[in-house]
């Protein structure tokens, strides 16, 4: 739960009207825009300042691979935002569109590009430590995998918590349970643990010197469950990224 | 034994013994499991359906009082009381519910009179609301402290701003169409216009501005120009943020007094409180949508993995069943113990399932599947049960556990979440172990049965149950298509994993079914029909209006129907009419009038509800007394609302209604009656202008009767005019669609797919091939090049890519040109069969000639007259003949250095084709020259041919010993020529070529224009293709040739008594006339040289085997230098090539070998009469595998880099995996076809068939297509197919051979 319903309600009129849309509730959205995308864009920051991703294959594999994975990566943010936003969203389609496009249209991107460098830092250093990936290798897995995020994101956005503590330790209960059902490596685990301590840096930062900010923060500047947003987003898409390092003739075939 | 072993043990045993149980039962498992199902689903009857939609809860009006905020104790016995009903409602909203009509209505009156007086009274009602204010102790109370004050609209809807209150109370009435200004009204020319500008055009469900501020469905507001009841209704629309009793009641009391409604019997007793559900909107739709999506990506990923079974796609299905349905149990059976879901099912649900999962389901087939095939399908089922019980029961315990500790996150929602989950689980292992397994063992015979048939036969072993299969089989099949030829069963296995082309399956999924098509046709239909229907000039106005034109109301009347003069009064609409526009003011003149009227017919007011009929004169001149109903359709006229009016009115003020309640009081009931004058009076003039025309014109005609017809007609055309209006616009679009299938149909079926309209009858004389996915690619017609001659069938076919030999079984050979399809030589000319004694007379006769030249000119002499005389009957053949004689050259001096010389550029293989010095050009000049055809190349020509070249051959001593020079080949040559020479001394004469044609040919090879010819009668003859001229031969063996191998310059013939000859073919260029002449040739040396150009050919048997076989030699194959010899005795013999010696014998086969394949890597296939297909590394004679392939001979044998293709005498092509030795998968031949296959390219195989060749893509037995040879119908099996280098192809069909390029494939080759 990203934020408070009645808090944001309340204030909907003049507290956070903002300088871009009229409507107070317009604002909001807004804010509730920026509150959800910093937790898929900064696991790109978080990874990008972490080391660049060395080519393992062929240039023409990789850039596949990564132009899948900025699909994917893009797409995800754009959908997770959109969950974030919710209740009263006007009944006008373009209205919607329009503010979705205008406030954040920096997220998309940035998460795409997050998405690449995880996904392809994972198989990187899955062979750099020697130890390659052989725990469920298969796309029905990473879709599972994926749905389990997306349900983590679900569950932060629509259900009630007793408060923030409640939320954020049965947000990182589930993300340990997605790393230990769909990874189970140490590489992972290390991965996404330094992603969610980056990420979450980057975006106190951020918050700091006042890019967005949060409806309220717990953590210092920020909610305090977005470590474990992050961490789950990391190991996702890194699950995302082996499977695509694998190839796709690896058939089944060999039983 | 631990603990864990123990359980394991007991775990394992228990599902071996169940798996045994759903195999042995299946049918009555799975309706166990369906009625546990539908038993477990049952209390899913009872739970809402999902939605959005609004629930309500009613509460008497008397003791009402707002439920307080906390959801207080204070109703705490009301145990139905809903948990939402807590707190202020958002809005109450109180209706003020108006009917109005015109009354008495007058006959003259227009179709806006029903609306437009009734619609002036809203402004004076909406006034009488406003203003009202309740006096009482506690002060003077108005409107404006009790209503919902409303502020700005949301600025999306600027179009609205006008129409819509802003800042200010929440009062919508039709009013607010005109601003609430009765001046506007007044002004307004075109009131329904007005009111539907705002309309939407397309469909819409949720509330449109009109439904808004009439305040219930536009059908029932009565405003438009059909209203036969003539009476209008609307609603004044209050919001109120807070409940006053006494200032509604005040209100209510004031409305009724002010405007009763005296038969008004609404009950007022309830308030109504809605309470909204979440709402959807576009943001909350794409998550969700993408959760179904990925939900879809993992059944599909998880689905994809089931193979090795016999149907996937049913396989998957249940999958998908079992889960769902597990889920429906678990929701079912939460609801049955009393509790309900809370959660909103649409969002959880793809969580569950992923959390659920498929993976047990996979498990579960891939390991039945991997169970050994030759079990029986009960213990396969259960040992595959038994050996994943223990990973099941491990995995179904972690994700119990899991989700147990989910449940205690005492977050309520995540632990309703994990609830379903745990009951889902356990529901889904349930129908995992009942229904999916007795489906997957259902699944498994079925796969048994067909693999059955397809097994094969060598395993001696036949068990009984297998032909039993087989009929069962073919009982399954006989309906789709009774004679299935072509049928392609591919064996599971993991090639089949790597099909690729996956995307030209969808497409041609698509094709078959064509799915799109269908799909767009009738969405098209419906979408068409919907706009149709809904269109304002479309269906729906039009039948309303053809209903209301029966009525009087529809202004333009009936024709005036024969009604009994006395009963009904008669309209005079030429009076009426007349006096209608005069003044309006004058209403007692007009009833007057009407009164009159009585006396006539009026058509138009037979229709009339409360008409006069049988009433009196009284009532008739106050036109009809319209009454105001109020029933119990009235009483809560907001239900029939769409359930999205209230979110989306309050939604323009951006109010969310969204798991709020709004209340709705009982309606406020208002009667208007309102006078004819008063109608007249608002009446705009230009209404009157409009609806003037029709009626003025009208009136000016004196024939009564002619008028109504007349306006009838005007509006009758003007509705035809939208009528045809549409129907064009219909007809446009679906030219236009049909364009568009058009259009798709071409880019689905890029081929010509349907076009010939021969493919029809094909389909019925026979099926058309198919592969496993009974996909038929287009039957291709080709016409090929048919090579007719032979009268007999054809028995023999040899090709070097140029040209192609052809023996029918009377020993005939025909050369023909494989570009062309010319037939070139014919061996041997059947009405030459006599001549050969003449030549041989010729042949002894030139023997003694003293003198060469005049031996020569002797000889022709000779010739020609020994033709002519003995064979008067046939003048063609000679007298057509030129006189050689001119191109005898004596001068042998000069003659020779020029052969010489060109001797020394002849290689070897084209020493024929470039003889440097060609007799036959020579001849052909001459026989141009002479006018005759050249291809008459019968063989008594090449004897005196042969004879001149012999000549200058002799003429030339000097070339032999002066030839030293030339290479290694020509010093072979010359040694050859010394043996020749030698031989020459025991040599007989020119052999008697054409003397037996009582034996047949059986086995023929080509190659440069050389045909070896093996005779049953075990005779060599090695023939001269372009000139059918007998250049050698030999016949040392009495025992038939049963095959050849003619590589390079070596000739080895297998006889039937089981020896190999091996013969070497050397040429030369000249021969020395000493030795010539010393060669009077009447030896019996084996080879005879035979010359055609300057070249000698000399066949020489260089070796024998005598008895390299006990039994008859059937196969013969030669490659990398080495032979192979299959015979009956089973063995194969391996000899090198050079020196013929014999290397291994290979045993293995328990039959007679009847095919052999090797290629230049040395490996060697052999199939046996067993079946049995053997492959043998020819570098060390070892075998390498050994496969049952055939229930009966394997007729031929071939391979490719990867694969082994054999076919059989069951008439089923196996293609095997050449280094492994596994099946790949067999086709199914037609009878008769068995053998006939070739492979084009390495993964290009051709079959016959009846009439027709199939190619196959090797790699995925995908059939690519089926061409067929002409139109004949009565079309032989192919029983030959012989490659050529050029893509093209040659069927043997019967005494004919069929030549066919094949572009169409070649594209597919690269």
């Amino acid at each position: 739960m990203p934020r408070l319903e009645p808090s944001a309600w309340s204030c909907s009129g003049a507290a956070r009207g903002r300088s871009k849309t009229q409507l107070a509730s317009k604002a909001d959205e807004m804010l509730g825009n920026s509150v959800s995308s910093p937790s898929l864009t900064l696991v790109g920051h978080g990874a990008r300042t972490s080391s660049p991703s060395s080519t393992l294959n062929g240039s023409q594999h990789l850039v596949q691979r990564s132009v899948v994975l900025f699909v994917v990566g893009a797409f995800m943010a754009l959908v997770l935002n959109m969950l974030q936003i919710q209740r009263n969203v006007t009944l006008f389609p373009e209205e919607v569109i329009s503010t979705l496009f205008s406030s954040a249209w920096w997220v998309p991107p940035c998460c795409g590009t997050a998405a690449a460098v995880v996904g392809l830092l994972y198989p990187c250093i899955d062979s750099h430590l020697g130890e390659p990936h052989k725990f469920k290798r298969e796309w029905a897995s990473v879709m599972r995998c994926i749905a389990v995020f997306v349900g983590i994101n679900h569950a932060s956005a629509k259900l009630d918590f007793a408060n923030n503590v409640q939320l954020s330790l049965t947000l990182a209960a589930l993300s340990l349970g997605l790393w230990w059902t769909f990874d189970r490596s140490r590489s992972g685990l290390g991965l996404g643990i330094t992603i969610a301590f980056v990420a979450t840096l980057i975006t106190q930062f951020l918050v700091y010197n006042g890019v967005y900010q949060y409806t309220s923060p717990d953590f210092l500047y920020i909610r305090s469950w977005l470590p474990c947003i992050f961490f789950s987003g990391g190991v996702t898409v890194g699950n995302i990224g082996r499977q695509l390092a694998m190839g796709i003739p690896e058939k089944p075939h060999n039983d | 034994m631990t603990l864990t072993e123990k359980l394991r043990e007991r775990i394992s045993r228990a599902f071996y013994n169940h798996g045994l149980l759903c195999a042995s039962y299946p049918i009555p498992i799975i309706l166990f499991t369906g009625l546990c199902i539908l038993a477990c689903c049952y209390p899913l009857l009872k739970l809402p359906l999902p939605g959005t939609g609004p629930v309500e809860y009613s509460t008497s009006v008397k003791d009402y009082s707002p439920p307080s905020p906390d959801g207080g104790l204070q109703h705490g016995d009301l145990s139905e009381r809903p948990d939402w009903y807590v707190g202020a409602p958002v809005a109450y909203i109180q209706q003020i519910l108006v009917k109005a009509t015109v009354s008495p209505w007058q006959k003259n009156f227009l179709a806006v009179d029903v609306f437009r007086s009734p619609l002036s009274r809203v402004f004076q009602l909406v006034e009488e609301i406003r203003n009202h204010a309740l006096r009482d102790s506690s002060g003077v109370r108005s409107l404006e402290e009790v209503c919902l004050q409303v502020t700005d609209l949301l600025p999306g809807l600027k179009k609205l701003r006008n129409l819509l209150p802003e800042h200010g109370c929440l009062l919508l009435s039709p009013g607010n169409f005109w601003q609430n200004d009765r001046e506007r009204f007044n002004a307004d020319p075109d009131i329904i216009k007005t009111i539907h500008q705002h309309e939407p055009k397309t469909l819409q469900t949720s509330a449109t501005l009109k439904d808004l501020l009439f305040g219930l469905p536009g059908r029932y507001s009565g405003v438009n120009l059909y209203n036969r009841k003539r009476v209008v209704s609307y609603t004044v629309t209050l919001g109120l943020h807070r409940y006053d009793a006494r200032f509604l009641s005040s209100l209510r009391a004031r409305l009724k007094l002010l405007h009763p409604s005296p038969n008004c019997t609404l009950r007022e007793e309830n308030i109504i409180h809605v309470h909204f559900k979440e709402e959807i909107g576009i943001a909350e739709l794409i998550p969700l949508v993408t959760t179904y999506i990925i939900l879809f990506a993992y059944i599909y990923f998880s689905t994809r993995k089931i193979d090795m079974v016999k149907s996937k796609w049913g396989l998957a299905l249940a999958a998908v069943v079992t889960v769902l349905s597990s889920l429906l149990m678990s929701v079912g059976l939460c609801t049955l113990f009393g509790l309900t879901p809370t959660l909103n099912g649409g969002e959880i649900f793809p969580y569950l399932v992923v959390v659920i999962g498929l993976e047990n389901v996979l498990v579960l087939t891939k390991s039945v599947v991997s169970t050994p095939v030759d079990l029986e399908v009960k213990l396969r089922i259960a040992q595959g049960l038994s050996n994943e019980s223990w990973s099941i029961m491990k995995n179904m315990a972690t994700e119990l556990g899991i989700i147990l500790i989910g449940y205690f996150t005492l977050v309520p929602a995540i632990q309703e979440f994990c609830l379903f989950a745990v009951v889902g689980l356990v529901s889904d292992f349930f129908l995992q172990m009942f229904f999916f397994t007795t489906v997957l063992s259902i699944d498994i015979r079925r796969m048994e049965l067909a693999d059955l048939n397809k097994r094969l036969p060598a395993e001696a072993c036949l068990p009984p149950a297998k032909p039993t299969g087989r009929s069962q089989r073919y009982e399954r099949q006989p309906a789709l298509r009774p004679a299935t030829p072509h049928t392609i069963t591919l064996q599971p296995s993991s090639f089949r994993n790597l099909r690729l082309p996956k995307r030209l399956r969808v497409i041609y999924f698509f094709a078959r079914t064509r799915l799109a098509q269908r799909l767009i046709m009738a969405g098209t239909v419906i979408w068409i029909g919907i706009l149709v229907y809904t269109d304002p000039a479309g269906l729906r106005t039009y039948l309303t209006s053809q209903v209301t034109e029966q009525s009087p109301l529809g202004e333009a009347g009936l024709p005036p129907l024969p009604v009994p003069g006395g009963v009904l009064p008669a309209g005079d609409p030429k009076i009426d009419l007349s006096v209608f526009p005069s003044d309006p003011v004058q209403l007692s003149e007009n009833q007057t009038q009407q009164r009159e009227q009585k006396s006539g017919m009026d058509p138009r007011s037979q229709g009339w509800p409360r008409g006069p009929e049988g009433k009196g004169n009284g009532q008739t001149e106050l036109g009809t007394e319209a009454e105001v109903t109020w029933g119990a359709e009235d009483e809560e006229i907001w239900r029939k609302l769409s359930f999205r009016h209230w979110p989306s009115l309050f939604s323009y003020y951006n109010i969310t209604l969204a798991k709020r309640y709004i209340s709705i009081l009982p309606a406020i009931p208002v009667t208007f009656y309102l006078n004819p004058q008063e109608a007249l009076e608002v009446r705009h003039p230009q209404e009157v202008n409009r609806y003037h025309p029709f009626l003025a014109s009208s009136a000016a005609r004196l024939d009564a009767e002619v008028q109504p017809d007349q306006t009838s007609s005007k509006l009758q055309s003007h509705r035809d005019v939208t009528l045809y209006k549409v129907a064009a616009l219909g007809l446009a679009s679906g030219i236009i669609l049909v364009l568009l299938l058009f259009c798709l149909y071409k880019v689905f079926c890029p081929k010509n797919y349907g076009q010939n309209g021969l493919s029809h009858s094909r389909r019925k004389r026979g099926d058309l091939p198919c592969d496993d996915y009974g996909y038929s690619p287009p039957e291709t017609e080709i016409v090929p090049l048919v090579l007719r001659g032979h009268l007999m069938d054809i028995e023999c076919l040899a090709s070097d890519g140029m040209l192609l030999v052809s023996c029918c079984l009377v020993g005939q050979i025909r050369v023909w040109d494989a570009q062309t399809g010319d037939c070139l030589t014919v061996i041997p000319k059947p009405r030459l069969r006599r001549d050969s004694s003449g030549i041989f007379d010729y042949q002894e006769s030139w023997d003694h000639s003293p003198d060469t030249k005049n031996g020569l000119e002797d000889s022709f002499e000779s010739n020609h007259q020994l033709k002519r005389t003995l064979n008067p009957p046939q003048p063609p053949l000679f007298c057509d003949q030129p006189d050689l004689t001119s191109l005898i050259d004596t001068n042998f001096s000069e003659r020779v250095k020029v052969p010489e010389s060109e001797t020394r550029l002849r290689s070897v293989a084209n020493r024929q084709k470039e003889t440097g010095y060609d007799f036959s050009s020579l001849v052909g000049k001459v026989y141009q020259e002479h006018g005759t055809s050249n291809s008459m190349t019968f063989s008594g020509f090449s004897a005196p041919h042969g004879q001149a070249a012999f000549c200058v051959g002799s003429g030339s001593p000097r070339s032999r010993s002066c030839g030293t020079e030339e290479g290694i080949c020509g010093n072979r040559r010359r040694s050859l020529g010394d043996e020749t020479f030698m031989g020459f001394d025991k040599a007989s004469s020119l052999p008697s070529w054409g003397g037996d044609l009582e034996s047949s040919v059986w086995s023929l090879e080509l190659q440069g224009n050389l045909i070896v010819a093996g005779r049953s009668n075990g005779k060599l003859e090695v023939w001269d293709a372009i000139e059918g001229t007998l250049r050698s031969s030999n016949d040392e063996g009495q025992s038939g040739i049963t095959a050849l191998v003619f590589l390079n310059n070596r000739i080895v013939a297998a006889r039937l008594n089981g020896s190999l000859d091996f013969f070497s073919l050397e040429t030369h260029t000249s021969l020395n006339p000493l030795q010539f002449r010393g060669t009077p040739g009447r030896s019996s040396v084996p080879s005879s040289p035979v010359v055609s150009s300057l070249d000698i050919i000399v066949c020489q048997l260089t070796h024998t085997v005598s008895c390299a076989h006990q039994k008859p030699i059937t196969a013969l194959k030669a490659a990398a230098g080495r032979l192979v010899t299959g015979s009956q005795d089973h063995t194969l013999r391996v000899f090198r090539l050079e020196d013929s010696c014999c290397l291994f014998t290979l045993q293995g086969h328990s039959g007679a070998i009847t095919a052999v394949y090797m290629d230049q890597t040395m490996v060697l296939a052999s199939g046996g009469q067993d079946g049995a297909i053997c492959l043998w590394d020819v570098l060390t004679g070892s075998k390498v595998s050994h496969m049952y392939a055939h229930r009966g001979d394997v007729t031929s044998l071939t391979c490719t880099t990867s694969c082994v293709i054999s076919s059989g005498l069951d008439d089923v092509i196996s293609i095997w995996d050449r280094s492994s030795g596994v099946k790949l998968y067999s086709i199914q031949q037609e009878m008769g076809c068995g053998a006939s296959l070739g492979v084009i390219s390495d993964n290009l195989l051709v079959t016959g068939g009846q009439g027709c060749v199939s190619f196959w893509d090797i790699g995925y037995g995908d059939l690519l297509q089926t061409v067929y040879l002409g139109k004949s119908n009565e079309s032989q099996p192919a029983r030959q197919i012989l490659v050529l280098e050029n893509a093209a192809i040659v069927c043997n069909f019967g005494s004919e051979l069929s030549l066919v390029y094949v572009p169409s494939v070649l594209e597919k080759l690269d």
